[in-house]
């Protein structure tokens, strides 16, 4: 049973905190939704600190969702690798410092993004950078795809283990690719 | 000669004073003091600045780099009309919004910094001057160190030639932190920008009493004076010979240790008793006798203690563990507490004799005590820790294997362990191996544990993992034993004149100074890599503090530390062990020395120029990989008004604000061109001044990238775009996307590199620009134009 509770204990929020999804077709739902989302992906999709990656679901997220991708840290060769390009790589602190600008125009001067998803940044880490949006983006919404609830974001998963987590993400996938 | 009166006086009113042979009314006094002033370089604009004599220079910087903030709290909750909700544009009862209250938490941040190192150097100081004299001399290097104290300099205005010309400074420094203190309160400042304008005047303090006090120290203590030949010390878990007693020292300030060495000289003691050290006082009490040794940093206070391997633990102050004493209790090791800040409500027994004080602390009638006298702290110690060794026999709180494998099969995989760790280990999976009698995955646990005991508050079965871990690694531990460089102090004016010109010019691609503490995220084996990464680049590589000695944990292949392996000299492919935490501002120090000596600059209270020139060509960057406390915080803020940017690890996302550049925003990366007045593209050089990286990897290729300068020559930039292009094709698999911002002309561009450059310039439409003689303020144009 999923909680609502930070992972890291005490990683509490103030009075706003995150929305529970309480399944994948809700994600997929919202996905559906966004004008304009974006894809942030950290460096724990090829290093999840169980041991594995989930890249290749980020990827089939991705394409299956025409969402642009920014790979944070040093791992956009690893997309690479794998045949997908990225829209951009940059550090995780600047996209945030772009995304929570109202002014920006986007990787491809459209305009601001919509929904941001957020997913393999450190927890602690990426418990800030939500933060960040939750205060200063009222244009953005944001999800966090990780499997620890960040009750910084809009939305996010509950804590969830690892095996239903990775049935998430291929429903999300499946879903999504079916046009 | 001139003589100047001194802007610090006294002065002394009384209304009404009755004696037998007068009556004296309204009398008032004013006392200066006369300086002989010998010092004929001219008084700069900004001598003893207050918080707003460099406000122009910082809101510059903080145009360029804007606050990013990062909200850990919602609210506020620092007066009695709170809590308040600042969520989100609501605002507090004072009126206050999350901005401003965010700017308000990095200014108390920085101010406990810049305090906690003001009021080290004050008590060292006045210690020095009571056991030295007023009049002793600043000697920090000889004839090899004209420039003695460069920030005290710059930023003062003053010249100090003995321990009595620091009083005037820190008396400074505690008035500005005072009203710095004061802009905290409830109804005070309303702008998020000020804040932050008070946050760098903070930092600025800060690193003048850093110097200060290692001033004063090296000085007097007769520490290694800018000395490449200081000695190589031992350091790690297993350096204590485990058959003497030991005194353990703990903290920053080495007044105690110093004494507790000289009376165990004085006693022919030093072959019978080992003393060792946690974090800075470790370092200072090396560069005193490298005889001392240095445990580790500051993260391994508790396994050392459990260990049981001190006999006494002597604290000083910062950083320690609040603790400790219930940790000592646990071995039976008695502490003695040596400062006002921490007495940890022990008795005050200094002014009882220190023979009764070791008759209590042996028969165990008194587990510690606050001695406030350093010489008597120190005679304490070394009795005490001789006495009571044999009782002891190296007592430790740790369990035995078998009691660790019965302990650990109680473990029901609750996850609670893990979710009060800061690293997020995967406890519980390594706790249920344990239970099988597999302790390996435990001691995996070992490198990436920051030894904050956590794990061990929160188990509801009473399993304590942080033990267990300690305790499955425990031979890996006690096999610890490496070599460092004692600090050195400062940077010789003669290794500056060798340097200045290929640094200022880019030839040398950057100085790097890993510096702060040990919150790594994934161990210290990323430091000691990324040290001898930018060595082997010939980059200058300095140290200092937990990174000092995070740096000399790992052998090459050839069993050296980097230390062993890379020439000591402040020159390309150096490794130079400043010291402490207070020989951070050697680092600054060096900086400015670059603009005093190779530039010829005038830096008496010239700060704004002096940060001007080093902004733009001083290629320097700090990264406190590891980087928690507050003090880390004042010293970075100290580094962005000086205009040397900071790069942190993820953990130092938890500062909870970032000053970062935009480099898409083109109008924020122009400079005037001084011979000029032209406004000329820069280009993002440097990107930002305060950035926390998620990945070492990525934190190294912002190393390369944050060393480029506006002042670069072409041959510099084309070094400096090297190694930033083949770090980022190594680590990240691909090149640079943004090279052609860095590229001024075709000559920037690496030989080596050159179709693949030029074939992503193409892409880019890339423009030609030119290298100018670069400055942010006006009033450096040497040739006005018309409207500038």
């Amino acid at each position: 049973m999923a909680t609502v509770e930070a992972w890291q204990r005490a990683e509490i929020a103030g009075p706003s905190k995150a929305n529970v999804i309480p399944k994948p077709e809700v994600f997929v739902a919202m996905m559906k939704r966004a004008k304009r989302p974006i894809f942030v992906a950290g460096h724990h999709v090829v290093e999840v600190p169980e041991g594995g990656t989930y890249i290749d679901y980020i990827i089939r997220i991705a394409k299956a969702a025409n969402i642009p991708v920014v790979a944070t840290s040093h791992i956009v060769g690893e997309f690479i690798k794998r045949g997908f390009q990225p829209a951009a790589w940059m550090p995780a602190v600047d996209i945030t410092s772009r995304l929570q600008d109202p002014s920006w125009m986007g990787l491809d001067s459209n305009g601001q993004y919509d929904l941001a998803i957020y997913t393999g940044i450190p927890y602690y880490m990426e418990w800030l950078l939500l933060s960040a949006f939750k205060h200063f983006a009222t244009h953005l919404k944001t999800i966090s795809l990780d499997r620890y609830y960040q009750p910084q974001a809009s939305w996010s998963f509950g804590n969830v283990s690892y095996k239903d987590w990775s049935t998430y993400l291929e429903t999300i996938a499946s879903q999504l690719e079916v046009k | 000669m001139p003589f100047t009166l001194s802007k610090k006086n006294v002065e002394l009113r009384i209304k009404e004073l009755q004696t037998k042979a007068a009556t004296i009314k309204d009398l008032q006094l004013s006392f200066g003091r006369l300086i002989t002033e010998t010092w004929t370089e001219q008084m700069g604009p900004t001598p003893f600045p207050g918080i707003l004599d460099l406000r122009d220079w910082d809101h510059m910087l903080l145009q360029r780099y804007k606050p990013l903030y990062m909200p850990h709290s919602d609210v506020c909750e620092l007066c009695t009309m709170g809590k308040c909700d600042l969520t989100a544009g609501k605002k507090g009862a004072c009126g206050i919004d999350i901005k401003t209250q965010q700017s308000r938490l990095a200014l108390l941040t920085a101010v406990i910094g810049a305090g906690c190192h003001a009021a080290h150097s004050r008590h060292l100081l006045e210690h020095v001057i009571e056991k030295y004299g007023p009049r002793f001399p600043l000697d920090v290097g000889g004839v090899n160190v004209e420039v003695e104290a460069p920030i005290t300099r710059l930023v003062c205005g003053v010249r100090p030639k003995t321990l009595s010309d620091f009083e005037e400074v820190l008396d400074y420094l505690e008035n500005q932190i005072t009203h710095l203190v004061a802009a905290l309160h409830t109804g005070q400042e309303g702008s998020n920008i000020d804040f932050e304008s008070k946050v760098l005047h903070a930092g600025m303090l800060d690193h003048v009493a850093l110097e200060v006090g290692d001033i004063a120290q090296i000085a007097t203590f007769g520490f290694p004076k800018a000395d490449p030949e200081a000695p190589l010390v031992e350091i790690g878990g297993g350096v204590v010979e485990s058959q003497k007693p030991l005194v353990l020292c703990i903290g920053h300030n080495v007044a105690t240790a110093v004494e507790i060495v000289d009376y165990l000289k004085a006693n022919n003691l030093f072959e019978d008793v080992e003393v060792a050290g946690l974090c800075c006082t470790a370092h200072d009490v090396a560069r005193y006798n490298p005889k001392a040794k240095i445990i580790g940093p500051i993260s391994w206070q508790l396994r050392f203690i459990r260990s049981g391997m001190p006999d006494v633990i002597v604290i000083d102050e910062q950083c320690v563990r609040v603790d400790s004493f219930a940790e000592a209790q646990k071995i039976n090791a008695p502490v003695i507490v040596t400062l006002d800040k921490i007495s940890l409500n022990l008795p005050d027994r200094t002014k009882d004799s220190a023979d009764q004080i070791v008759t209590d602390l042996v028969d165990t009638k008194a587990p510690g005590a606050l001695i406030l006298d350093p010489a008597k702290a120190g005679e304490v110690a070394v009795r005490t820790a001789i006495q009571v060794a044999p009782k002891r026999q190296k007592f430790k709180s740790i369990p035995d294997v078998t009691d660790v494998i019965e302990r650990a099969k109680k473990c029901n995989l609750c996850q609670e362990c893990r979710r009060a760790c800061p690293q997020d280990l995967i406890i519980p999976e390594a706790m249920r191996a344990a239970g099988e009698g597999n302790l390996q995955q435990l001691a995996e646990l070992y490198e990436d544990c920051i030894g904050c005991g956590r794990c061990e508050y929160v188990c509801p079965v009473a399993i304590p993992p942080h033990t267990f871990i300690v305790k499955a690694a425990e031979a890996q531990f006690k096999q610890e034993k490496y070599k460092i460089q004692a600090g050195r102090g400062g940077i010789q004016d003669t290794e500056i004149r060798n340097v200045g010109s290929p640094i200022v010019l880019g030839e040398i691609p950057g100085v790097v100074a890993f510096v702060g503490c040990s919150n790594y995220p994934h161990g210290k084996r990323d430091v000691a890599e990324m040290v001898a990464e930018f060595a082997n680049r010939r980059y200058i590589v300095v140290t200092s503090g937990c990174a000092a000695m995070s740096s000399a944990m790992y052998k090459n292949e050839e069993g050296q530390t980097v230390y062993e392996a890379f020439s000591k000299n402040f020159e390309a492919g150096g490794v130079v062990n400043v010291g402490s935490c207070v020989a951070n501002s050697h680092i600054a120090g060096a900086a400015i020395k670059i603009a005093s000596i190779f530039a010829k600059r005038n830096i008496r209270a010239n700060y704004e120029e002096i940060a001007d020139y080093i902004l733009n060509r001083v290629g320097a960057v700090g990264v406190a990989w590891g980087a928690y406390a507050q003090k880390a915080f004042s010293i970075g803020a100290g580094c962005w008004r000086l205009g040397v940017p900071v790069i942190v690890g993820p953990h130092g996302a938890k500062y909870h604000r970032m000053l970062l550049g935009r480099k898409d925003h083109e109008e924020d990366w122009y400079a005037y061109d001084a011979r000029t007045g032209d406004r000329v593209f820069v280009g993002p050089a440097p990107e930002h001044l305060f950035f926390a990286a998620e990945t070492k990897e990525e934190a190294m290729v912002m190393i390369a990238k944050l060393c480029m300068r506006p002042n670069d020559t072409t041959k510099g930039r084309a070094i400096k775009l090297t190694n930033y292009i083949d770090l980022h094709k190594r680590l990240y698999g691909l090149p640079p996307d943004d090279i052609h911002m860095f590229v001024r002309s075709l000559a920037d561009v690496p030989i080596t590199m050159k179709d693949e450059v030029i074939r992503i310039l193409d892409e880019k439409k890339w423009v030609e620009g030119r290298v100018p003689d670069p400055t942010l303020l006006p009033r450096m144009i040497r040739k006005k134009k018309e409207g500038v």
